[in-house]
């Protein structure tokens, strides 16, 4: 095949792939602290013995598990300024990555609130702490630790979901990317560079997340 | 004079249609050490988990120092307190547990200092100078800064006493505090309840150390199918049992 790699074009836009990788950053932070936020609520609401609070948590997570991340992003951008509700390209993105990473989030730390003994909140009840104070000081670090594994890896995951954002246009990595793939026609050597980039970032995450667990972990 | 701690009147709890506890009478005076004892399934346990309200009753009064536990009554209807006011009752008593339930991701001082500070609303100051005392008190000044996970199993019983009883709590409950350590762990545990008795600290005791119920307690009450069956002073008890069951339940029993 008659090609010759040639990165010097692609270097020279560098900084924009840059710039790119630092928006994608920027979402995927946002709207995962956001679905942290709605996660943990969820994650409760999942394990209530109410009905009326814990059949909605469960319809959310259900739902939002069941669809393509790229649906609800061009429902959201294209279909919901139909019905009224108008955003820009970001807000739209990181409203539907919250909602999203929240559904995943809550499944997660379900699993790591069910793994708390009942007897840790029986000695919080007993020396007068409430179900509130209890699940601050006691159940949510203890789930936080216990779900930091499976979290690094829905973590990755959520950012690398940042890539659908090219379908409406927000100037993140991927779609930085394909402008210089259009502009350069260094089509394999774009992609090579972009796919480093995304590579990298998810092993620095990684790294970040193994040092936060090992950092936390109940001494024993 | 002494006077009346705790009073239990025709208590009734069941757990669907089964009946654990069928009307329990008890009261108990201050600085009272009282050892419940009873085979399992009795109803033991789940009477001193409803005087903290780990356990809702269905029936009956828990009164503290004259004050309702749990529940309040106006007229015919019978209401359970609120969240805010069942744990300020409950701060009112300590508790120790089978499993010690410690929390893990705490040190020793900090398990101890929890209930002063969000409890007691102390400064961690104050609360880490009580922790230290009582930690000290329990033999495990060292072990302040230890995690349970890095203390032994009659370590950990001693650290989750030394924070119920760090709350100063004007009663003590103790439910089967030795029965998951091992055999030479569990002197160094009722050592430490020893000395909290005299002390003169008010304690019931969910236990089956039948030798150390005989010598610690001030009376023993012997629980059967949710009732209580017989009560007494221990040595009457262990040496004169009056009922067909007790005397049953002591043959069958660690006490010779």
């Amino acid at each position: 095949m008659g090609y010759t790699l040639n990165f010097a074009a692609v270097w020279r836009s560098f900084d924009q792939l840059l710039e790119g990788l630092l928006l994608s950053l920027g979402l995927a932070f946002v709207s995962i602290l956001i679905g942290a936020v709605i996660g943990l609520l969820v994650a409760f609401a999942l394990i209530a013995k109410s009905g009326w609070i814990q059949r909605p948590a469960a319809t959310y997570v259900t739902i939002i598990r069941n669809l393509p991340i790229l649906v609800l992003v061009l429902f959201a951008y294209f279909a919901l300024p139909q019905m009224g509700v108008r955003l820009g390209k970001i807000e739209s993105f990181v409203a539907v990555l919250s909602i999203y990473s929240g559904a995943y989030l809550a499944e997660v730390f379900r699993a790591g609130l069910i793994s708390i003994p009942k007897g840790l909140t029986e000695a919080g009840l007993a020396i007068g702490l409430t179900p509130m104070q209890i699940r601050v000081s006691i159940i949510v670090p203890l789930m936080l630790r216990n779900v930091l594994p499976s979290l690094s890896s829905t973590v990755i995951s959520l950012f690398k979901d940042t890539s659908l954002a090219a379908a409406i246009a927000v100037p993140e990595l991927t779609f930085e990317a394909r402008k210089i793939n259009v502009e350069t026609f260094r089509v394999i050597e774009t992609w090579i560079v972009a796919s480093g980039l995304y590579v990298a970032t998810c092993s620095v995450l990684a790294a970040l997340m193994r040092m936060v667990e090992r950092r936390l972990a109940v001494p024993r | 004079m002494s006077k009346i701690l705790l009073e239990i009147q025709g208590l009734r709890k069941q757990y669907g249609t089964v009946e654990v506890l069928k009307g329990v009478d008890c009261t108990m005076q201050e600085g009272e050490v009282i050892s419940i004892i009873g085979s399992s399934g009795s109803g033991k346990t789940t009477m001193l988990r409803c005087i903290n309200m780990l356990e809702e009753f269905q029936g009956g009064r828990i009164l503290l120092e004259g004050e309702d536990i749990g529940y309040e009554q106006s007229g015919t209807v019978r209401k359970r307190k609120s969240e805010k006011d069942i744990a300020r009752q409950r701060a009112l008593t300590g508790m120790a547990f089978q499993q010690f339930n410690l929390f893990p991701h705490m040190t020793a001082a900090e398990n101890v200092m929890l209930g002063l500070v969000k409890v007691k609303k102390l400064s961690r100051d104050e609360a880490r100078a009580i922790a230290e005392k009582w930690l000290d008190r329990v033999g495990l000044a060292s072990r302040a800064d230890h995690y349970p996970g890095q203390l032994s199993g009659g370590q950990q019983q001693r650290v989750a006493i030394a924070r119920a009883i760090a709350m100063n709590p004007r009663l003590m409950l103790f439910d089967e505090v030795t029965s998951a350590l091992d055999p030479e762990l569990v002197g160094e545990v009722l050592q430490v309840i020893k000395g909290l008795a005299a002390d003169g600290m008010s304690m019931l005791l969910v236990t089956h150390e039948m030798r150390f119920a005989y010598e610690v307690s001030s009376r023993v009450i012997f629980m059967n199918q949710g009732v209580i069956c017989e009560e007494g002073d221990p040595k009457e008890m262990f040496l004169r049992p009056k009922t067909e069951r007790l005397v049953e339940f002591l043959k069958t029993s660690s006490f010779n």
